[in-house]
């Protein structure tokens, strides 16, 4: 068996990206598009612990920890702002989200 | 007898140099815990309940928490079991029930312009693929083995700092802190009926 290398790790959260990217670009409920994103960050976190571990310091540990953080502060207030949304318009549906449209 | 107590548990959950905490059948963990973070990264994407898609995403979450435990990072894991799936997806499986319409969930699941989604995902992915197969001698084999008994401290002392001085990443902290009291006064300024 090859042994696992990091390498390994980076085509796991290679694969993870793609897969929020298109949950990002292709479905419709906000709340799923919301729930893509917190899978690119989860990707973005695996390759920074991973090369955290190619190199022996803790770097990558701790940016990791801070995108957590950020990535709660992100959810918290996305969340509200389609709260607030669909108090006024009833929608959920990125297809009728287009009050900004000319 | 207290403070011998404490030097022999110490002695005995620090050490890594012990033969017997070797990893054990490492490919197969790997290959079992990546195989459910992207099935659960699958299933999050292609479902058509919204809470379907929050329990997948629980799981790419607890399947990930995981494989940072192989990668020698203990206190990411818990960060991660603690805060994201303890935290976020329990608030987000909390706005799926305040705005989860019936209607949401028989409507058509990809929006009007998938295949262009599509598409641009899969040159990001040929992108990838063509920076690891050429980019290869960049992530050298050598994994160096991180000292698991004292993570928590070191990570610790690079956030809070020791023996008086600040940590490498202390105001980066301190700004951490601020942004989460910043969304915090956000999320309910917004969410309030009458400002």
């Amino acid at each position: 068996m090859v042994p696992i290398t990091t390498l390994h790790y980076l085509v796991v959260a290679a694969a993870l990206f793609v897969l929020g990217v298109i949950g990002v670009l292709t479905r419709r409920n906000v709340v799923i598009v919301l729930m893509s994103i917190e899978l690119i960050l989860n990707a973005v976190n695996l390759n920074l612990v991973a090369f955290s571990r190619m190199w022996g310091k803790l770097d990558g540990q701790v940016f990791a920890i801070f995108i957590v953080v950020d990535a709660a502060a992100e959810a918290a207030v996305g969340l509200g702002i389609l709260i607030a949304f669909f108090r006024n318009k009833e929608t959920i549906n990125v297809d009728e989200i287009d009050l900004l449209k000319w | 007898m207290i403070p011998g107590l404490n030097l022999a548990l110490m002695a005995v959950f620090t050490t890594t140099t012990d033969p017997g905490m070797e990893p054990v059948a490492t490919p197969f963990f790997f290959y079992l815990l990546s195989g459910l973070a992207i099935l659960g990264g699958f299933l999050v994407i292609t479902r058509r309940n919204p809470v379907h898609c929050a329990l997948a995403l629980i799981l790419t979450l607890i399947a990930m928490a995981h494989l940072y435990l192989m990668l020698y990072a203990p206190f990411v894991a818990a960060v991660q079991i603690i805060v994201y799936a303890g935290g976020i997806m329990v608030l987000f499986l909390f706005v799926i029930m305040l705005v989860s319409i019936e209607r949401a969930s028989k409507d058509r699941r990809f929006n009007r312009f998938w295949p262009v989604g599509l598409a641009a995902a899969c040159a990001l992915m040929a992108l990838f693929v063509s920076a690891f197969v050429k980019g290869r001698a960049l992530f050298p084999d050598r994994m160096i083995a991180i000292p698991e008994g004292s993570n928590t401290q070191q990570v610790a002392s690079m956030l809070y700092g020791e023996a008086g001085r600040m940590g490498q990443y202390t105001f980066a902290f301190e700004i951490a802190s601020l942004l989460l009291l910043v969304a915090i006064l956000g999320a309910v300024i917004m969410t309030k009926k009458k400002i």
